[in-house]
């Protein structure tokens, strides 16, 4: 079958990494917030947060590196918001949530309409990292050994964040937020201090991962470009259950998926790209048919912590 | 005091109290309207439009133009019957976030037989059996969140999602390789003709959708508020251990629920295409659940005033359009409003309780 040449495989490969990555930051992201008992549903409007900044700031300042700590900002300055409203004012987390993705939706769209509605400016690649003698693998060394720093610093946040939630303070209490606030709480512990804490590193990863989008995988912003990353998001951080480990796998299958998709057009095979793109979706509602029973979310994920209420 | 004069004051003091608690109510509803239109007239002050000449194209459209307003009003069908399925869903405590796949899934499968059937039959048959085919296959799609919440306890948040992502490209994929029109070159499925289509309102263009529309959410409204069915639902969704301790069968009523919301919310689909459009164009997908989603919150899932929310979303997507080219302003900026809406009504809500609490 001539459809498996190197240059097809490296592509596939490659193209899981580029897609994988928003999705496993987005996952981990969510996790975090989700362990600290906030849902964060806004993901999908912090990503566009920043994917906008980012490549606003990495067009204004030609700095790609500039350009990534702007996505962080865009990030953290919508989940400022649901930390505002949701940690603070304890209103209701799934209102706020959806009300943050419309409004960064619009938000975005507009600012993007005011300053590049005629330009369309296209940033320039991205210089990548070559890992000695790894990136000499054939196939898998090209795709996955000489890229973009961010790439590494994701897969890197996943073995960091198991050992923050198994091994640190800060983890337990990150769980103890989640599972039962008020314990937290007469331990001495601030639960707002952590949830908020919670929900702004959850900005911060999720806003890298839109600026990864728009500055290393599309070169451009396009409004509403996330196209549901952050929704698949919260779908990857659910099925792992506060195991960074599988959000990766879980990443790296959805990732796998619209790589495939895309792959295959590029080889020429004329199969309607839904059909590649429904494949992860049969294969978690099957994971969950199977073995779906022991579903256990923090016990507090969702309800506002007041202090002094029941 | 004589017992008169106090069954006296006790009926005024309640007078009061009701207008009160209505006014309250209005307040509740009405101000963050408000709040948000000020709002977002600052944000086009900024962007240097005149904030009342941009409301006045989009009512001036949406609302007050003979075709507009019959647009607005065809566009309410659809969007309302959404908001029957997500009221019923919201109201027992269980969140189908996969409208938009069971609205699409009812609209192809409409779509691909409604063409098929309708020269053979009268045409109000033909219209029964596209409704019932759209009602039953957005069910068919609810129910499997509905099982796994049901038995597995799995959350039906992510099934819903999963289902959804899954059913907008399954849905795709039936438009292009099963349901194709086979006398077009374009990706779709055949053409329902005008003369097989719901009939419109009055001599105007307004699609009958709108009257179904309409019936379904008052429908649901009297079904959850004035039944004991509704008020089993209701049960289950403020409290589903109570629900259990009280004796009802929780499993059954959950699988119910999803297939009413799924079916409400494939009707929908149906409608869209046996009133308006009368094919699914491949990659057809309007997101009206999504959009529908905050107003049922803006509407605390009250059927009346989801009618108003619908009303206000339609005139404005309607009316946007056309102050966009007015303007300049792009029509995303409908969503900006929108957003800014739910986080004033959160924070009127906030409030209202916290001041609920103070006075109780």
């Amino acid at each position: 079958m001539t459809l498996f040449t190197d240059t097809f495989l490296i592509a596939l490969i490659a193209g899981i990494a580029a897609s994988g990555v928003p999705l496993l930051l987005a996952g981990l992201g969510e996790q975090l917030s989700e362990k600290a008992g906030v849902l964060n549903v806004g993901i999908e409007g912090m990503m566009l947060g920043g994917a906008y900044l980012g490549f606003y700031i990495a067009w204004a300042t030609e700095s790609t590196a500039l350009g990534f700590v702007g996505g962080i900002g865009g990030g953290i300055l919508v989940a400022s918001l649901m930390a505002l409203f949701c940690v603070r004012m304890g209103l209701n987390q799934i209102v706020i949530g959806i009300a943050l993705t419309l409004g960064a939706e619009g938000a975005t769209a507009l600012l993007h309409h005011v300053q590049f509605s005629r330009l369309y400016p296209r940033l320039p690649d991205v210089s990548t990292w070559r890992i000695p003698f790894l990136a000499d693998i054939p196939i898998v060394g090209p795709a996955l050994f000489d890229r973009e720093p961010v790439v590494y610093l994701a897969i890197a946040l996943v073995p960091i964040l198991v050992y923050v939630y198994r091994r640190t303070h800060l983890g337990l209490a990150l769980q103890a937020a989640g599972d039962k606030p008020a314990a937290l709480d007469s331990a001495g512990q601030n639960v707002l201090v952590i949830r908020t804490f919670a929900v702004l590193s959850c900005g911060a990863l999720v806003g890298l991962g839109g600026a990864f989008m728009s500055i290393v995988g599309a070169g451009v912003f396009v409004p509403f470009m996330t196209h549901g990353n952050g929704f698949i998001g919260i779908v990857l951080a659910m099925l792992a259950r506060g195991r960074p480990l599988w959000v990766l796998l879980g990443a790296a299958l959805f990732g796998a998926c619209l790589s495939a998709a895309t792959a295959l057009q590029v080889a020429g095979v004329d199969i309607p790209t839904d059909v590649v793109q429904m494949l992860p979706f049969v294969a978690v509602m099957i994971v969950l048919l199977l073995a779906g029973r022991n579903a256990k979310l923090p016990a507090a994920l969702g309800a506002a912590y007041v202090r002094g209420e029941r | 005091m004589s017992t008169q004069t106090m069954t006296e004051t006790g009926s005024t003091d309640r007078f009061r109290a009701k207008l009160q608690s209505m006014s309250g109510v209005l307040l509740m509803s009405l101000g963050p309207v408000v709040a948000a239109f000020i709002l977002s007239g600052i944000i086009l002050l900024i962007l240097d439009v005149n904030p009342f000449s941009y409301y006045g194209y989009v009512f001036g459209r949406g609302l007050l133009s003979p075709t507009g307003v019959q647009a607005t009003l065809t566009r309410m069908g659809p969007l309302l019957l959404i908001a029957a399925a997500l009221i019923v869903a919201f109201r027992a405590g269980i969140w189908n976030l996969g409208g938009d796949a069971q609205f699409l899934i009812g609209a192809v499968f409409c779509a691909a037989w409604t063409p098929l059937m309708a020269p053979h039959v009268p045409v109000w048959l033909g219209l029964l059996a596209g409704a019932a085919i759209s009602a039953v296959f957005g069910g068919i799609w609810a129910l499997v969140p509905a099982f796994l919440r049901a038995y597995q306890g799995l959350n039906e948040i992510i099934t819903t999602l999963m289902m959804n992502f899954l059913g907008i490209s399954f849905a795709s994929v039936l438009v292009k390789l099963v349901f194709l029109d086979p006398t077009t070159t374009v990706p779709q499925t055949r053409t329902l003709a005008v003369d097989d289509r719901l009939p419109t309102l009055f001599g105007t263009t307004i699609s009958s959708g709108l009257v179904i529309g309409l019936i379904a959410i008052l429908g649901v409204h009297f079904m959850m508020t004035r039944t004991a069915f509704g008020l089993r639902l209701r049960v289950v969704g403020g409290n589903a251990s109570a629900a259990v301790h009280a004796g009802l069968a929780v499993p059954l009523l959950t699988v119910a629920v999803f297939a009413i919301s799924g079916a409400l919310a494939g009707l929908s689909g149906g409608v869209a295409i046996l009133g308006q459009y009368g094919n699914v164009r491949a990659d057809w997908n309007p997101g009206y659940s999504l959009a529908v989603v905050p107003l049922v919150f803006l509407a605390r899932f009250n059927g009346f005033a989801a009618i108003g929310f619908v009303a206000l979303f339609s005139i404005l997507s309607i009316g946007a359009e056309s102050a966009a080219r007015r303007t300049g302003i792009p029509n995303y900026f409908t969503l900006v409003t929108i957003g800014i809406l739910l986080v004033m009504l959160a924070i009127s809500e906030y409030y209202g309780a916290k001041r609920q609490k103070a006075g109780a």
